[in-house]
């Protein structure tokens, strides 16, 4: 299916605005195509390619709305979806909620699109997954893995004369490779908006070592230990703290960061004053939208953290309203400062600790304290006096963010890390905590 | 692993952190009548041959089609506030062959002959390049009974009110005045949302079956959140009814529907809904966890109802009796298992206590997992996997049942969608009853230091299956015999083995009733299925309870 170029977008959004008789229209086009593979066992699964485009309006008659999509783009197709968002509209109850629709905005583009990853084609797919699997069966271990590329378009607009486009690329790549025996598993897991910065023979390497280095492993006592954390160890955990920066919350009273008394804790300091972290559209190592669709409002490079203290809060449309202050543009991204030493160079320097390559299964038990469970896998190692001594097995955790972001020995050189389940594209340090809350021991290799 | 779809965008419901949840969109956005129209039967089976015939002719030495329709609409609503009301439609035909002795998977959301037959052939070519890194060739169990297809057959979810049909403002109704019960009952925010679903899948293969199934299910979530601004401490209490493989009929409750909690501390519901009442009970209940004793850590019985087993059922033996992650084909993404190939072979492995007998289904009535026909034609049946507390099967599809010598697939064939292709997935796995007669009330009087805990909370296990993490929504603490107060800040952590090995005794079929998984995530592209899970209120001795109750800055 074609991807539509920005002025074959705008003709087709100022159709749909032209077609609608309600008293605001908005219009959203999204289009991609998404290549991937499976393998697991040393073989491949499944490969497979799914284009697809779509055409979203949003019409509003006062305070009810009403939402129609469509995927045929002709001025038939395109004015029947206004006409059918159009009826729902008028039959949805009152949004006592509604906040009109943001008027025109500067979008800046951010860089997100590469021909070098536009081009990636089922050989090259192909060739990912030979690289784990031929060096898989040389080391006599099991590969499995999925690497996925996408390549689209968004094209937003109002009937306030709001208008955006852009085209974007990206990849993922996450490989597990396991011992024969199953006593030794390794992972590893890349992300790039440029198919030029992804090694996927590198990557593959990495999952492999790890996994010959972990069969064997030591049981130690579960308790609190000095840890050093790669960035896949602690990006699901951090990110889904970021997520709750939420004002309504806070002001609600049913977040981490309300107030006792009422009110939120915006500019108080809750971490270590090494903590920063911002988000940015136009970093250049994860670019990500210049808008957040669900508001259309422009992105701005935001801090989130600053020096420790809690910087900002993401206000929506509607609580902004509420509290006359401006609202915010969801973040699609979190950077985070670091220092300059590598992850070997804080292995280094560590007396005694545990190396952590990953974090996973991790659920919120408490949202008050943000406390989180979950379990490391695919790589956990003892070190003293610098060196990785050994395997050991894995761990369950029940520990905050907060605390963790309190208990800051040293911050490394932050490295791109791929979301999970969160919602962000980030940059984050490998970190050295103090006192990481291990519970229980695991079998699981 | 359990929710990769709701916690993609639905997590922010579930975990009470960010505030905006998003919509889970399965389709296009269309208009509530559009749901009602429907495809003829005819024009369904001439586009299957269409594909058939082309896969064959291009050298498939087996193909299925299926073409579905996915209708579901989602209703969300906070406080007195409608927040957002969608229809979505999703539909296409997915082309699965065999072709020299690999999988090939096409799909195709045009509904004319031309482009399913090209789908068709795509399907062949992508099987044959497969081929080339393939180490043994695809075996597909033979179909029961005369070993061919079913012919043209008909199944449908037995509804008696079609969700459909039902006026959108009803709805919104009905869950506008549960937010209101649960704000006048004490709750500060309320949300109450309703799931509904409606697959059309019509299956045909080369075997000669020709399916046409309509499958309805539905989801009523609710969260009472209550805050106290002086103390700055919230707690919240979700809704503890199950979703339902059923029609609107769930929310037509009569007094058989309602079930007394152990100690009469909250009212339970199977096969209907009253949902103002459950929000009424949040309302209070959530307030009332405000106050409540924090749990001394420690070990304890627990009697765990079935609204909080089900999930532990799904994460300790659901996934860990799934043959494709035994295997390894999940190794990447969900995991593996503890329960290998080795330990079943010595018909041996003590899973759990003799009293633990655990069965799959996909043909209970109400429940999530029922169907007529799972994706690859083959009709469910029920098979035990633990019995007398020894692992004795697993959960297979018509290309595994050689590798455990099984001589038919366990029907465990599902996709979510015509346009990913179907691979095993879990079905219904169930806790037997107990034997003897045994209620709540009589099993909590033997209970000296004891938690009750009831209603699905946070929930963690490793990639293997060995370590888990629990919560729940409510939690009793039971002292010799009798239960007394509500606890707050309870967590069971524990090994599976061990834990239903600590299994000493379960209620009988009085109490023996279904939760489950709307949205339950495999497979990489994800996919969601759903899936219940039965049991009675279970007793389990000595189990490791934490405090999870924590102070920060």
């Amino acid at each position: 299916m074609k991807q539509l170029n920005q002025d074959e977008a705008k003709r087709i959004c100022d159709r749909v605005l032209s077609f609608s008789k309600a008293d605001e229209c908005s219009v959203a086009i999204n289009g991609s195509r998404n290549g991937n593979i499976r393998f697991a066992r040393n073989s491949v699964s499944t490969a497979g390619l799914n284009e697809d485009r779509r055409l979203v309006v949003t019409v509003a008659f006062g305070k009810r709305q009403g939402t129609a999509s469509v995927n045929e783009f002709d001025d038939k197709s395109l004015e029947q979806a206004v006409r059918r968002a159009e009826d729902t509209a008028r039959l949805a109850p009152e949004n006592p909620e509604y906040v009109p629709v943001p008027g025109k905005q500067e979008f800046k583009p951010t860089g997100e699109y590469f021909a070098s990853t536009a081009a990636i084609d089922p050989d090259f797919r192909a060739e990912v997954a030979a690289h784990a699997i031929l060096a898989g069966r040389n080391k006599k271990l099991v590969t499995a893995g999925f690497f996925t590329d996408s390549t689209g378009f968004e094209t937003i607009a109002n009937s306030k004369g709001l208008f955006g486009h852009r085209e974007f690329t990206g990849l993922d790549f996450t490989c597990t490779a396991r011992t024969e025996d199953g006593r030794g598993s390794g992972w590893v897991t890349r992300s790039a908006s440029d198919a030029r910065h992804f090694d996927a023979r590198e990557a593959s390497e990495v999952a492999m070592e790890k996994a010959l280095r972990s069969v064997d492993a030591k049981a130690l006592e579960p308790g609190r230990y000095t840890v050093i954390l790669e960035p896949a160890a602690t990006s699901e955990l951090l990110g889904r703290m970021f997520g709750a920066f939420g004002a309504r919350q806070a002001d609600e009273g049913r977040s981490f960061l309300a107030k006792k008394g009422g009110g939120n804790r915006l500019g108080e300091k809750l971490f270590d004053e090494q903590i920063n972290v911002w988000s940015d559209p136009w970093d250049k190592d994860v670019p990500v939208s210049p808008w957040d669709t669900q508001s259309m409002l422009a992105r701005q490079r935001r801090d989130l953290i600053k020096d420790g203290k809690i910087a900002n809060l993401e206000y929506s449309r509607f609580w902004a309203q509420k509290q006359g202050v401006a609202p915010t543009a969801r973040a699609g991204n979190m950077i985070m400062a670091g220092g300059s030493k590598s992850l070997e160079e804080l292995i280094a320097g560590t007396k005694k600790g545990i190396v952590v390559t990953r974090t996973w299964y991790i659920r919120m038990v408490d949202p008050q304290s943000v406390l989180l469970t979950g379990l490391t896998r695919d790589g956990t190692f003892y070190v003293e006096n610098g060196k990785i001594k050994y395997p050991v097995k894995n761990f369950r955790f029940n520990e905050s963010p907060i605390t963790m972001l309190n208990n800051v020995d040293e911050l490394g050189k932050p490295v791109i890390i791929g979301p999970d389940e969160v919602a962000y594209q980030m940059v984050l340090p490998p970190m050295r905590i103090r006192d990481f809350n291990f519970t229980s021991l695991s079998d699981a290799v | 692993m359990e929710n990769q779809l709701e916690r993609r965008t639905f997590l922010n419901l579930a975990a009470g952190t960010a505030g905006a949840m998003l919509v889970p969109v399965f389709g296009n956005a269309i208009a509530a009548e559009e749901l009602q129209s429907s495809m003829p039967l005819s024009l369904k089976k001439a586009l299957a041959d269409a594909a058939l015939n082309a896969a064959t002719k291009a050298g498939a030495s087996y193909c299925d089609v299926r073409i579905g329709r996915y209708l579901n609409q989602f209703i969300s609503t906070r406080d007195l506030t409608v927040q957002s009301v969608t229809n979505t439609e999703s539909s296409g035909i997915g082309v699965r062959v065999i072709a020299d002795g690999a999988y090939g998977f096409a799909a195709t959301n045009a509904m004319n002959p031309d482009a399913v037959a090209n789908a068709a052939r795509q399907a062949v070519a992508i099987a044959r390049a497969n081929a080339r890194l393939q180490t043994e060739p695809v075996r597909l169990a033979p179909l029961g009974g005369n070993g061919r297809g079913v012919g043209e057959v008909a199944w449908a979810t037995p509804i008696r009110k079609d969700w459909r049909t039902v006026p959108v403002k009803e709805k919104a109704e009905m869950l506008i005045a549960a937010n209101k019960a649960g704000l006048d009952a004490g709750a500060s925010f309320m949300t109450a949302n309703l799931f509904q679903v409606n697959q059309q899948k019509y299956f045909a293969s080369t075997d000669g079956s020709y399916i046409d199934q309509d499958i309805h299910r539905l989801w009523a979530p609710l969260t009472a959140t209550a805050v106290d601004k002086e103390t700055g401490k919230f707690r919240s209490r979700a809704g503890l009814a199950p979703p339902v493989g059923m029609g609107y009929e769930y929310f037509d409750v009569r007094p058989e529907h309602k079930i007394r909690a152990a100690g009469g501390v909250t009212t339970l519901y199977k096969g209907g809904y009253d949902i103002v009442e459950e929000a009424r009970a949040a309302g209070r209940q959530a307030r009332e966890k405000l106050t409540a004793k924090s749990v001394e850590p420690g070990k304890y019985d627990l009697v765990i109802a079935p609204e909080n087993l089900f999930l532990t059922i799904h994460e300790s033996v659901g996934h860990p009796t799934e043959l494709d992650r035994v295997l390894g084909y999940e190794a990447n993404y969900a995991g593996t298992s503890f329960c290998t190939l080795d330990k079943w072979e010595t018909r041996k492995f003590q899973f759990g206590s003799d009293k633990v007998n655990f069965f799959a289904d996909k043909s209970t009535p109400g429940s999530l997992g029922a169907v007529g026909y799972d994706d690859e034609g083959v009709k469910p049946k029920r098979w035990d996997i633990i019995k007398d507390g020894i692992l004795v099967n697993y959960q297979a599809t018509r290309d595994q049942a050689h590798i455990i010598g099984e001589k038919e697939s366990h029907g465990c064939s599902y996709a979510d969608s015509w346009s990913n292709v179907q691979f095993q997935r879990m079905p219904n796995v169930s806790l037997a009853a107990g034997k003897a007669r045994l209620t709540p009330d009589e099993m909590v009087k033997d209970v000296k230091k004891g938690i009750y805990i009831l209603g699905r909370g946070s929930y963690s296990i490793d990639q293997q299956r060995y370590n888990f993490q629990f919560g729940g929504q409510l939690y009793f603490e039971i002292k010799d015999g009798k239960i007394g107060p509500m606890l707050e800040d309870v967590a069971y952590q524990s090994n599976t083995q061990e834990f239903w090995n600590a299994c000493s005794a379960i209620c009988d079929e009085r109490d023996w009733r279904m939760s489950g998984s709307f949205f339950d995530g495999k497979g990489q592209p994800s996919q969601v299925s759903a899936v219940s899970h039965g049991a009675s209120t279970t007793r389990f001795n000595g189990v490791k309870v934490i405090n999870t109750g924590r102070k920060i800055g």
